[in-house]
Order: C-alpha cells, then sequence, then structure tokens
C-alpha cells in the first residue's frame, strides 16, 4: 500500500486503558426486533459497539483524542450517541453507520455526560473548576442546533459546585427533577424546578469497619428516592429529602468492602450492586432480607448499567472484561478482549500452535489472546486454587512461562510472596490433542531455593519429544536442567514425567537469565555480571563472556545468519555483541536497553531503550552494528515487555527499512498495561476495516423472511454465474468500494448526487480494459500480495501506488483527478502484463 | 360482637411448615390493619376486604412489638434479635399524595427480644429481655441539643426496690415475683478508710417469699421493727407478719386484710410500725392500722383537697408520726396531719416529676428531689419553703450536679447531724452539708479525692455542700441504720446479665 513516512505506534484492540463510563445499551430497533442488540462501551479514546447476538466489536468510533469519559444515548434519537472524551469535546455520532454526525468543543476537560431526555438541547457534564485544583463543577452545555460538523458550545451554566470528579458520582432523579451528587461524606441534591439544593452528610468518624465515605449513586426511576454506596460497604436509600430536617434512610448491607457501583432496575423494584467481591447483588424492593447474588463474576466490579428495556445488565470489571446477564440474574455472555491483570510477570509470550499471545489473566490463570480476532481464546488456569478479593493478602500468582518449539510442553511457575521463604512450584503442562487443552504432566515443588529468574526450553524445530530439555535459572545460584524421563510408576496414567538432569553454578553468582542456540546446541547462562556458554550435550563450561560493570539484563542468541552471535544487554546500560566464533567482544552500543527481542522468523532484533521518560525502539542485525531501524519517541510509558508475533502471511513492505516486519508482527506493552503495536497502515485505513463495516448486516439474526430473501438471492447469483463474463463483471461492479459507500452512507452526509453520479456512473461502465479505474487499484492491491518474491515487479507496483491516493477514502479528492490519472494509470496497466486476467 | 373478617396471615408463606404467630397488631384510622408476625414480617392489610397491601420482610426472626406514633406517620417495631425498625410512611414523589410505608433506620440497642415499644412524639422507646430500657430521640424532631436529645439506656427502675428495717437490722429485697428478706452481718472491730473488716456475724438469708401467679410485684415494704412484710402486686395486696425465735422464723400471712382499691404503687410503714400507709391508684392515700398479734384494719383513707385521681407514687412519713407526705402523677405534693387526719397544705408546683422525698427526723422539713436534679427543702410547720432552699435556689446547683443523668432515688438523714441530708442515685452517693458554702460553678464538685491530698488549712478553703463518693456502683440503696453504720447494696450488672438467656444466634461476617 502506500509506503508512509514512518511507523506508527498503533494501540491494539482489547487493550484499551480503561473503561471510563458506565456502558450503554441501544434501544430498540425495529429491524432486529425487540429488545437491545447493541453495547455502546467507552474504551480508551475509543467508543466501541458490540453486537450482543455474537459479543462482537462491530465499530470502533474514534476522534477523541483523550480518554472517552462518557457515552450516553441522545434521548431524543435513540439511534444516536453523545459521548465526551478528556479532550474537551462532545461528540455525536450516528452509531449505526459509525460515523460521527456533529463535534461540539467545550474547551474544558470533561469527566462525565449525563444527558436528559427533559432538557431538550443541553446535557450536563462534569468540569474542572478553572482557578482550583482538584474542584470539580456539574455544568449543563447548551448544544447549538446550528449546521456544520464542528460546532463551539461554549454556554455553560453551573448547576451544582464541588462535584466528584467520577461519572458515579452524581445521578440524576426521576424524569430530570433533581440532581443527587455525591462527595466524601457529603450528599447535595438540587431540585430544578423549586431551584433548592439540600446537603446531607453522613458522620465522618471512621468506624471500625473502615470509613463511610460515599462512592457512588443512583437515583429511582419512579419514585422520589437516592441510593448511595459507601466505601464500608453499606449502601443507603434515602428518601424525603426535600426536607432537610426530616430526611431519613435505610441501610442496606451485604458487600464488605466498598461499593464500586448501584443501578436500578428500570421499575425501580429492584437494586443492583457491585463491589470488589466480584458479585453482583440484586436487592428486592429494598429490602435487607431479600436479595439475590451472581457470584464468581471474575475480578471486581467497576461499573453496572441496564437495559432500557430491563431484560439485560451489563457490569464492566476492572480487568476490562464486559458481562452480560439476563434480568433473572444468569449469566449471558461475557466480552474480554485482552484481560488487565494486575501485573503481568509472565512476560509476553507467543503461543506456538495458536500464535495467541500468553500472559498472565485473571488470577492465577494464563490468557490466551488472539490478536487477530481481539479476543479471549481461553484461560488456562494454573494456580488452580480460590481467589480470594481481599487487599493485602499474599497469593499464589503465576510468574514464568514458556513454551516449547512445538506448543506441546508448557511450562510454569508460580510462587507466593513471602519474605522469609517463597512457595515456588515448576508445572509442566502436556498438550493433549483430544482434549484440545493442557494437561498436567508433573508438578515440582521447591525446584530452586529461591526465586525463579528465567526459563527457556530448548528450541529445537525438528526435535523430538525425548531430546526437549528445560532449563531453569535461580536466584539460588543455580540453573538447573530438566529433562523427560520414562515414568516408572505403574499406576501413573503418563508415559513420561520430568526431573532434574544437571545442576550448574558460576562461582556462586546468581542465575539471571538463559537462552538456548538457535540450534540447540549450546546454553547460554547469565550470571550477575559474567555470560556463561555451555554445551548442552556434555555440560561443560565452553566460554564466559564479560563487560563490565554491570550487570547482564538480557541476553539472545543471534538466529539464521547471524547464529554465532551472542547479544547482551547490560545495568550500566551497554548493548554487546559477541562472536562465539572468535570469542571476543564484536561491537557495543551504549544504551539502556530495558527490552531485547529476537524475531524467531527471521535475523531482526529488537530492542527497546528507556531514557528520560520516553521509550526508543532500535532493530539491528548482530552483523551488523549500525541499527536498522530506530524509532526515537516511541512512546511516553515505559514499556516492560515485547514480543514478535509471527504473520500468517508476509505482508508486503516495500522500504527496505522496514522489512523486518515482514514475516513477524511486533508488540508492547507499557506499563500501564496497554498493548501497542507498530503499523505501516495509514490511520483511515486502521479505522475502518472493510470486514467490520458489512458485520452489522451479517450479524442479523436469521428470520423466516431474511431466509426467503436469501433463497432468492442465491438463486440470483447462480444465475449470474451461468450468465457468463458480462454478468459477472457487473456484479463485480456493484461490489465496488465506490458504489458500497454511496449505498450504505446515510443520506445527510453524502456529498450532493451531481458530485457522486460521475463514480457511480463509472463504476458501471465497463472499461476499455475490462477494467474501471478503482477495480484496477484493488486488484494491483491483491496481485502485490502474491507476486512478492518477484522484486521487480514489485517495485513497479509500488511506484504505481505512491501516486494513487486512496480512492475509498478520499472519495471526493479523488474524482478530479481521476479523468487525469485514469489514463496514465491504464497506460501503465497496459505496459505490463497480467496473465491472471485471463481467469474471469 | 361478631368476627366481621378473619385474615389468615400465613396464607403466602405455604411451604413453611411452622406456624405464624401474629405477635402484635396495630389498628390506624385509615382503616389499615399492621401486624408483626413470627415469620418476621411487618404486614398492612385492609380490614374491609381483608387483603395484604404491603409485606415488608424485616427480620429472619419474630417481630415481637409494634407501635404506632401519635400522627400515624411511623410505626416501631421490635424483634427478638435485640433489633427495633422505624417505618415510616413517606410519600413517593414529591407533592403527589401517593404514601407508602417505607422501612427506614434499624437500631440494635439490645441484646434480647425487645418485648415492648412505644412511640412518642420525638422518641423511640424500646425495653427488651436484656433488663434494658432504651430511648432512642428523633433526631429530626428536635429543635435543639439538649438533655432530651441523647440517647438513654435505663438498666433499674427509678425506684426503691430496697427497704430496710433500721432496728431488726433487716433487708427486703424486691424482686419481679419474689421478695428476699436477708439479716444484715455485723463487725465489732473499727479500722481505717478502704480497710475491709471481717464480719463476726455473717448475713443470713431468712425467707424468700414468692408471689403467686404471674403477677409481678408493685412495690413492697418492711417495717422498721421487721415484724411486718407488706407487697402489693396488681391486683392483690398481701400482708405477713414474721416472727423471729433465736435462730428460727415464722412467717403468716394476715388474713382478712381490709379491701382496698387496688393496685397500691407505694407502702410505707410508720415509724413505730403501728400502721402502714398505703398509696391507691385513686389519688388517695389509705391508712390501715397492724394489730398484735396478727390483725389490720382500715382506719382512715386520706384524700387530697382538689380531689385529684391521679395515682400516689411516692410517700414519706415523718419520724414523730404526725406529718405524711404523698406525691401524684400530676407531681404535687400533699402533705397531711396524721394526728388530726386532714390535709395539712401543699407543696408549691414544680413542672417536674419527684424522683425522691424524705421528711427530717428531727426538723420535719421535707426535702424534695426533682427529675431535673433540683433539691427543695420545705418546712411542713412553717408551710414554706426553708431559707436553705432560698438560698441555693437563688445561687443555683452546680453544673455537673445539674447534668447528671440518673434521678435520686432515696434521702435520708443523720439523726447526730440535722443539717446532713444522705442522697443517692445509681452512680454515686451524696453526703449534702447544709452548713457549708455551696459550690460555685468554677469549683470541683466531685472534689474528695483531691481534698484527701490537701493539708488541714486548704482543705478548710475547698470544702462545700457535696460530698460524693462514687464507690459503689450501681447503687440500690443507702440507708443509714443507726449513727455509725451505714448500708449500702448494690447489684453488678453481670450478676443479672449472665443469668439472662442466651441471646439469639446470629452469623456475623468476620468474626
Amino acid at each position: 500500500m502506500v509506503a508512509p513516512a514512518s511507523l506508527r505506534v498503533v494501540r491494539c484492540g482489547g487493550s484499551s486503558p480503561r473503561h471510563g463510563a458506565r456502558a450503554v445499551f441501544s434501544a430498540d430497533s425495529k429491524q432486529v426486533g425487540p429488545g437491545p442488540s447493541y453495547l455502546l462501551c467507552a474504551s480508551g479514546d475509543f467508543v466501541k459497539m458490540y453486537s450482543l447476538a455474537t459479543e462482537e466489536t462491530l465499530r470502533l468510533m474514534g476522534g477523541h483524542g483523550g480518554l472517552v469519559t462518557g457515552v450516553q444515548l441522545n434521548p431524543h434519537n435513540c439511534m444516536q450517541l453523545y459521548s465526551s472524551s478528556l479532550d474537551g469535546s462532545i461528540k455525536l455520532w450516528d452509531f449505526m453507520d459509525g460515523i460521527p454526525i456533529k463535534t461540539f468543543t467545550v474547551g474544558y476537560k470533561l469527566l462525565a455526560l449525563y444527558a436528559l431526555a427533559s432538557c431538550e438541547d443541553s446535557v450536563f457534564v462534569v468540569i474542572p473548576k478553572s482557578g482550583e485544583r482538584d474542584t470539580f463543577q456539574l455544568v449543563s452545555v447548551k448544544l447549538t442546533k446550528a449546521a456544520g460538523q464542528d460546532l463551539e458550545a461554549k454556554e455553560l451554566s453551573v448547576v451544582l459546585d464541588g462535584v466528584d470528579a467520577s461519572p458515579k458520582c452524581t445521578a440524576f432523579g426521576r424524569e430530570g427533577e433533581y440532581v443527587a451528587s455525591v462527595k466524601e461524606v457529603n450528599l447535595q441534591v438540587y431540585f430544578f424546578k423549586h431551584k433548592q439544593l439540600n446537603r446531607f452528610s453522613v458522620s465522618a468518624m471512621k468506624t471500625k469497619s473502615g470509613n463511610n465515605h460515599f462512592t457512588c449513586v443512583a437515583c429511582h426511576p419512579k419514585e422520589d428516592c437516592i441510593a448511595t454506596g459507601h466505601a464500608d460497604g453499606k449502601i443507603r436509600l434515602w428518601r424525603n429529602f426535600y426536607h432537610r430536617k426530616e430526611y431519613t434512610f435505610s441501610t442496606l448491607h451485604w458487600h464488605h468492602d466498598t461499593v464500586m457501583d448501584l443501578a436500578f432496575s428500570v421499575e425501580g423494584t429492584n437494586l443492583l450492586s457491585g463491589g470488589v467481591e466480584s458479585v453482583l447483588v440484586l436487592w428486592h424492593n429494598e429490602s435487607d432480607c431479600q436479595k439475590d447474588f451472581l457470584p464468581r463474576l471474575g475480578s471486581p466490579v467497576e461499573y453496572i448499567s441496564m437495559s432500557p428495556d430491563g431484560a439485560l445488565c451489563c457490569t464492566l470489571h476492572t480487568d476490562n472484561r464486559i458481562t452480560i446477564i439476563n434480568s433473572n440474574l444468569r449469566f449471558s455472555k461475557s466480552i474480554q478482549g485482552l484481560i488487565k491483570s494486575m501485573d503481568i510477570k509472565t512476560g509476553l509470550v507467543v503461543d506456538p500452535r495458536t500464535k495467541a499471545l500468553v500472559l498472565n489473566g485473571e488470577p492465577g490463570h494464563l490468557q490466551f489472546y488472539s490478536l487477530q480476532s481481539d479476543q479471549q481464546l481461553f484461560s488456562l488456569d494454573i494456580v488452580q486454587r480460590q481467589y480470594i478479593h481481599q487487599a493485602g493478602l499474599n497469593q499464589v500468582d503465576l510468574v514464568k512461562v514458556a513454551f516449547s518449539a512445538q506448543g506441546n510442553w508448557l511450562a510454569t511457575v508460580e510462587e507466593r510472596e513471602e519474605v522469609t521463604d517463597p512457595e515456588l512450584q515448576l508445572k509442566l503442562w502436556f498438550y493433549g490433542e483430544e482434549t484440545q487443552s493442557f494437561k498436567l504432566n508433573t508438578r515440582i515443588n521447591m525446584p530452586h531455593e529461591d526465586h525463579i529468574t528465567d526459563m527457556c526450553f530448548r528450541d529445537m524445530d525438528e526435535s523430538e519429544d525425548d531430546s526437549l530439555i528445560l532449563v531453569t535459572a535461580g536466584r539460588d545460584c543455580v540453573f538447573k536442567v530438566w529433562v523427560m524421563v520414562e515414568d516408572t510408576d505403574p499406576e501413573a496414567q503418563q508415559s513420561v514425567s520430568w526431573s532434574c538432569d544437571f545442576v550448574g553454578s558460576y562461582h556462586n553468582y546468581q542465575a539471571t537469565n538463559c537462552c538456548f542456540s538457535e540450534d540447540g546446541s549450546l546454553l547460554a547462562v547469565s550470571f550477575e555480571e559474567t555470560v556463561t556458554v555451555w554445551d548442552s550435550v556434555t555440560w561443560d563450561l565452553k566460554c564466559t563472556f564479560c563487560h563490565p560493570p554491570g550487570k547482564i539484563r538480557n541476553i539472545c542468541f543471534g538466529r539464521l545468519t547471524c547464529s554465532k552471535y551472542l547479544i547482551g544487554a547490560t545495568d550500566y546500560g551497554f548493548l554487546c555483541c559477541w562472536n562465539l566464533l572468535s570469542c571476543a567482544l564484536e561491537w557495543s552500543a551504549h544504551l539502556n536497553i530495558l527490552v531485547l527481542q529476537p524475531d524467531p522468523l527471521s535475523e531482526y532484533i529488537a530492542a527497546v531503550s528507556w531514557l528520560s521518560k520516553e521509550s526508543s525502539l532500535f532493530v539491528f542485525k548482530p552483523n551488523e552494528p549500525r541499527p536498522i531501524y530506530i524509532q526515537r519517541n516511541l512512546c511516553k510509558e515505559k514499556i516492560q515487555l515485547a514480543a514478535f508475533v509471527p504473520r500468517d502471511e508476509p505482508e508486503a513492505i516495500s522500504a527496505e527499512k522496514y522489512l523486518w516486519l515482514r514475516r513477524s508482527q511486533l508488540f508492547f506493552l507499557t506499563d500501564t498495561q496497554e498493548l501497542m503495536t507498530l503499523s505501516t497502515k495509514s490511520l483511515e485505513e486502521r479505522l475502518t476495516p472493510a470486514s467490520k463495516q458489512l458485520a452489522v448486516e451479517e450479524s442479523l439474526p436469521v428470520t423466516p423472511f431474511s431466509l426467503l430473501l436469501g433463497k432468492h438471492r442465491r438463486q440470483q447469483s447462480q444465475e449470474d454465474i451461468d450468465l457468463g463474463k458480462l454478468v459477472a463483471y457487473n456484479k463485480h461492479g456493484q461490489d465496488s468500494p465506490a458504489v458500497k459507500e454511496l449505498l450504505h452512507t446515510p443520506a445527510h452526509v453524502l456529498p450532493s448526487a451531481s458530485f457522486l453520479c460521475p463514480i457511480f456512473i463509472n463504476s458501471l461502465l465497463i472499461s476499455k480494459g475490462n477494467k474501471s479505474a478503482e477495480e484496477v487499484a484493488d486488484e494491483v492491491e491483491m496481485e502485490s500480495e502474491k507476486t512478492e518474491d518477484d522484486s521487480d515487479e514489485e517495485r513497479d507496483v509500488t511506484e504505481m501506488e505512491q501516486e494513487d491516493t486512496n480512492p475509498m477514502e478520499l472519495l471526493g479528492e479523488t474524482i478530479c483527478k481521476l479523468s487525469k490519472s485514469q489514463e496514465k494509470e491504464l497506460r501503465k496497466i497496459r505496459k505490463m502484463d497480467y496473465s491472471w486476467i485471463s481467469a474471469f | 360482637g361478631q368476627t366481621v373478617k378473619r385474615i389468615m396471615v400465613n396464607y403466602h408463606v405455604q411451604k413453611v411448615k411452622r406456624e405464624c404467630i401474629v405477635w402484635s397488631i396495630a389498628f390506624l384510622s385509615s382503616g389499615t390493619v399492621v401486624t408483626s408476625d413470627s415469620f418476621g414480617r411487618v404486614q398492612f392489610w385492609d380490614w374491609e376486604r381483608g387483603t395484604l397491601q404491603e409485606s415488608h420482610t424485616v427480620s429472619s426472626s419474630a417481630v415481637l412489638s409494634l407501635a404506632v406514633s401519635e400522627k400515624e406517620d411511623s410505626i416501631i417495631v421490635g424483634t427478638s434479635t435485640g433489633a427495633t425498625y422505624q417505618f415510616q410512611l413517606l410519600p413517593v414523589k414529591i407533592g403527589s399524595m401517593e404514601k407508602r410505608w417505607v422501612r427506614t433506620k434499624p437500631f440494635q440497642h439490645h441484646t434480647h427480644d425487645v418485648r415492648a415499644v412505644a412511640h412518642s412524639s420525638t422518641a423511640l422507646i424500646s425495653g427488651g429481655l436484656d433488663a434494658q430500657l432504651v430511648i432512642r430521640p428523633l433526631m429530626e424532631k428536635m429543635q435543639k441539643k439538649g438533655y432530651d436529645a441523647a440517647l438513654r439506656k435505663f438498666t433499674f427502675p427509678h425506684r426503691r426496690l430496697v427497704s430496710c428495717a433500721r432496728k431488726a437490722r433487716l433487708l427486703l429485697f424486691q424482686f419481679s415475683q419474689h421478695l428476699e428478706l436477708w439479716r444484715l452481718g455485723s463487725t465489732e472491730e473499727t479500722g481505717k478508710d478502704g480497710q475491709v473488716l471481717p464480719l463476726c456475724q455473717m448475713p443470713e438469708h431468712l425467707l424468700q417469699l414468692k408471689s403467686k401467679g404471674p403477677e409481678h410485684i408493685y412495690c413492697s415494704c418492711i417495717s422498721p421493727c421487721g415484724s411486718w412484710v407488706a407487697y402489693c402486686t396488681a391486683s392483690r395486696f398481701h400482708l405477713y407478719r414474721v416472727r423471729y425465735k433465736d435462730s428460727s422464723i415464722s412467717i403468716k400471712k394476715v388474713p382478712k386484710v381490709p379491701k382496698l382499691l387496688l393496685p397500691a404503687y407505694q407502702l410505707q410503714f410508720s415509724a413505730n410500725s403501728d400502721s402502714l400507709f398505703v398509696a391507691s391508684a385513686r389519688g388517695s392515700v389509705h391508712i390501715l392500722q397492724l394489730l398484735e398479734p396478727k390483725g389490720c384494719r382500715h382506719l382512715h383513707t386520706l384524700q387530697p383537697p382538689s380531689g385529684s385521681s391521679e395515682a400516689v407514687y411516692l410517700l414519706a412519713s415523718s419520724a414523730d408520726g404526725h406529718w405524711l407526705a404523698a406525691v401524684g402523677g400530676d407531681w404535687t405534693i400533699h402533705i397531711y396531719n396524721l394526728k388530726c387526719v386532714k390535709h395539712h397544705c401543699t407543696v408549691p408546683m414544680y413542672n417536674c416529676a419527684v424522683t425522691a422525698l424524705a421528711i427530717n427526723p428531727i426538723t420535719n422539713n421535707l426535702v424534695i428531689a426533682y427529675s431535673d436534679q433540683q433539691l427543695f427543702e420545705f418546712s411542713i410547720p412553717d408551710k414554706q419553703y426553708t431559707s436553705w432552699s432560698r438560698t441555693v435556689q437563688n445561687c443555683g446547683l452546680h453544673k455537673v450536679w445539674l447534668e447528671r443523668d440518673s434521678p435520686i432515688t432515696h434521702i435520708t438523714f443523720n439523726p447526730k447531724n440535722p443539717s446532713h441530708i444522705l442522697l443517692h442515685d445509681i452512680y454515686m452517693f451524696c453526703v449534702l452539708d447544709k452548713s457549708l458554702p455551696l459550690p460555685d460553678n468554677s469549683a470541683l464538685l466531685m472534689n474528695q479525692s483531691t481534698l484527701k491530698q490537701l493539708p488541714e488549712t486548704a482543705r478548710q478553703r475547698q470544702l462545700h455542700a457535696f460530698k460524693i463518693c462514687k464507690k459503689f456502683q450501681p447503687l440500690l440503696f443507702a440507708d443509714l441504720l443507726d449513727e455509725n453504720c451505714l448500708v449500702m447494696v448494690e447489684r453488678p450488672i453481670m450478676d443479672f446479665k449472665t443469668q439472662l438467656p442466651l441471646p439469639i444466634q446470629q452469623k456475623k461476617f468476620g468474626t
């Protein structure tokens, strides 16, 4: 495609940092039948739309320049959505088509958004009070009805002062009569009609069950009742709050820790509450005695929202998971991308079998995250112990993971943080073909006396199972070699188990890293300042390298043509490359390397450095001291981990600079647990993947009518095929993106008809070379992928592409050029010989 | 009458085999019947149709008691777990007429069954099996902070439960359904302050007198000579003649006691043990003459001149048998002349309840303690307050004294020194010396311990009228037996806490 000026850092799917606000269910739509069909959810800088039927991400609405802090359906048009962001703008979206209708610039950081049916033309937002730090106010913003896409919304009027920044701390009451806001120990209620402000407070005294600060508030949809959640786990139901003195409240108490969110059912008869216990509690009729529970939701509940018809409820969790729950409190669906774990200790590992990213998931679990579908493939329970949701409890956690080259074996290390003696377990799992999952094979208690620092399998692609070797390096100054042995126990159901074969040490230094060379003949183990190289057959120490001062942080062997090199990064900011043949330092560079990641499919090695609050990426080949690619200021956050994930198909990359991205894709994980990757594609291309455009239609449920229609269509297409070439071309023309764009864009955002007419006509015409210009462009793309080996032709193609601006996205601009460029292109096409055309 | 409607309360709980017991019921003026039952529900019924309007499950254990406020907008219920809950009739929406009963505040002040609740206009009152009476003021009805706005708990009744036969050195303890007669031990040794002396004669439990039937004993008394014991229940009056022969004791019920209008709220023997004053519920005082060997007859009935019918609840007779003071429920104190058997005078009205009164045996001054902790001295012969009493009223009592919580329950005098008045409440015992100056607010009221450390001259300067001792708590009774012997009755709370039945077992999180 178009060669961009530089690589772009792109956030990856489900890893967006936080849900900034409660999710919103779409209202009933006539085409799909009763009940909401979509869930709209703020996710990082984007608004995501999920299908409730398939759990798929249907649309990713981007355009905000900051964290999205509020999503609300337009109360006057249920097909539209308001979203607010920290970048100070409110956007109105047509979420069915994923296009922004209007952008209102407010000019303040917006921390929460509320839209009311009773307010015709204004919405409520929480903004910071100017001139004062950490004080926020609730203001109403008048949304002007003027024409145009980008509007200024400067007409603000303050409703409440001193509100909390969290969107959960303000709620609007029945029919917008009043607004309730909580902060610390104060509840304030403002009645719009009487312009009366009542303040109530609970005693600020710290009781033995914790403090009773307010944490969230919800208002009864039909009655004058306010529910507030507190930090000590209590829920208070306030009534009669229009009297300053004779107000009254009752208390519900089940949660043992902070109530994170509250939601009333549509009729207000039930109240839902959730907290750190990962249990959703349903309170019937505001009674303390009648309650139902939905336990084992996996992680603390952060937000709760109800669908407008009351049939579904949705909880957003702290680990980025979304759970859909039926009204009878039955678990219905779970939408989970990358699960945010408290601390990723395992690193980013790629499962050789599924090419999924493997890392810590739920506490004690290993998650397999598919990058292609942005979905969790499955979660493997490693620790197999009940997780107790309580602060300050040391629990067993998964710290190391390694896969064998084929993915048949999985080794995991779990440990419990104890100051005196850590509890360690090494587990080896075998992939069962029948069950299609990992089965525990061997469990080794206390494999090392102290923490295990590194672990690796001998990566031999063609290796037989019996030559498989696992090496663990520990802080107890040894590395251990584990091999498979015949299981002599007659009662054992398995034929092999693992046992220790060799224990190596070097001058009683702590072993910090271990790594096998590509052919598996050499093992490099770093002992503090020294790298030792061992023969993997005889376990003899072959040679040692060191680059004082500074302990070794990372080591890796070069691959393919560079397999004679060993790379190491030290604490004192040196990247060294040693030649294994000459046993000499080949070159070194002064870089503070945090992450050193070799690409398994090529000789490239990626190194991420951290210097004065910015991360930089260096890609190099060990045999050349000059890096192939440097990207300074990759991101502001500290990059903790990186991984090369092999592509399914090698990508067509023209520039020599980016050739290292051809076979694998590089992913990073920052310390805020954002998963990022480097992309050569342009922004627009990424935002509207064509496959997702149509997903809305595809996700429609099958109705008798659609079946009938489908049959008819299929018949038609059958006929089309029979009819031969000409019709086939016609069909092709209809499928062209220009036509699709024209037919699927809402009328109110389309340019004038006279403007579109030429494109439409053009797309229907059968051009001289039996192709329309756009078709050719499309075809060329396909071609470039197929014929990448032919370097001559590839260069030719790229030349052409550079001239061609993307016709799909920049519809308006292309039209004027089209007539000029058409001929040029056609000329070029004619020059080339396309043998595959005959296929049509 | 006839049964108009029958409401089956356990109709909705068919799964449960247990029977549902309705423990209490209330009928509201709106035609709503409120029931509380053993399933822990409070239910609101339409009395005409017999249909259930609202049902609130308050607790998993029984709801035992129920009380409605006067305005019928609030209900308090007491449960067997010791919790009380308030229900309020609240409008569903602002300005709308539709109102609903909402359970609002829970209170957990008791450990056992809450057997009785009452709803005053400003407070919720509950009494439980754990021997506590709790008054929980409703803060929203309070105008200002003060005595009424504080949570109050009472363990002992504000009444004298012990009577003492000074000459015979006997104590009569009144329990809810029985009386106990004890002879006090004695010692012949002397010692220093704070020293426990060995007894030469151990205290002796002489007899236990059980009242028949389920009724509780209202009041009891023993004559100063120790040979008469009287007690009264709600419906019956009993008089016993007790004889002591060496070490044995015999008791005989006096037959044919005069038919009096019962119940009597206070009994008092005259100082020479020849007559018994019975305070009736109708405002009059009956005088019974005690006849040896075993008999009694109704002598007179003293009527207040105004014809008030408020029950008389406190009596005090003078040592010379000349005067009798009686306090009625309207807090007026009538003084009768027993020699002429007529009304003598009325003490000027004071708008507080009288908690204790006694007549000084030497000066015949009536000392009155009120529930607001004020003290008055009224000279019976002069029919006016004494000059000391006027000084007290002019100077005012010490702030700390007035802020005390519990009322004075008994007053007695030191026959050796007529200026000494001995008073006590549950938490303190006080010797009031009229000859000493009254303390002002800047002085320390409870100064006995500091006085001890001061040298003699400084001590003289610091002395004031109130000499308070807080050593004995909870103090039920204190009286002077003779000139150098004072009896104190202490009842440790743990004594009866341990005798309570086990409370309902409840699972508490985190325990």
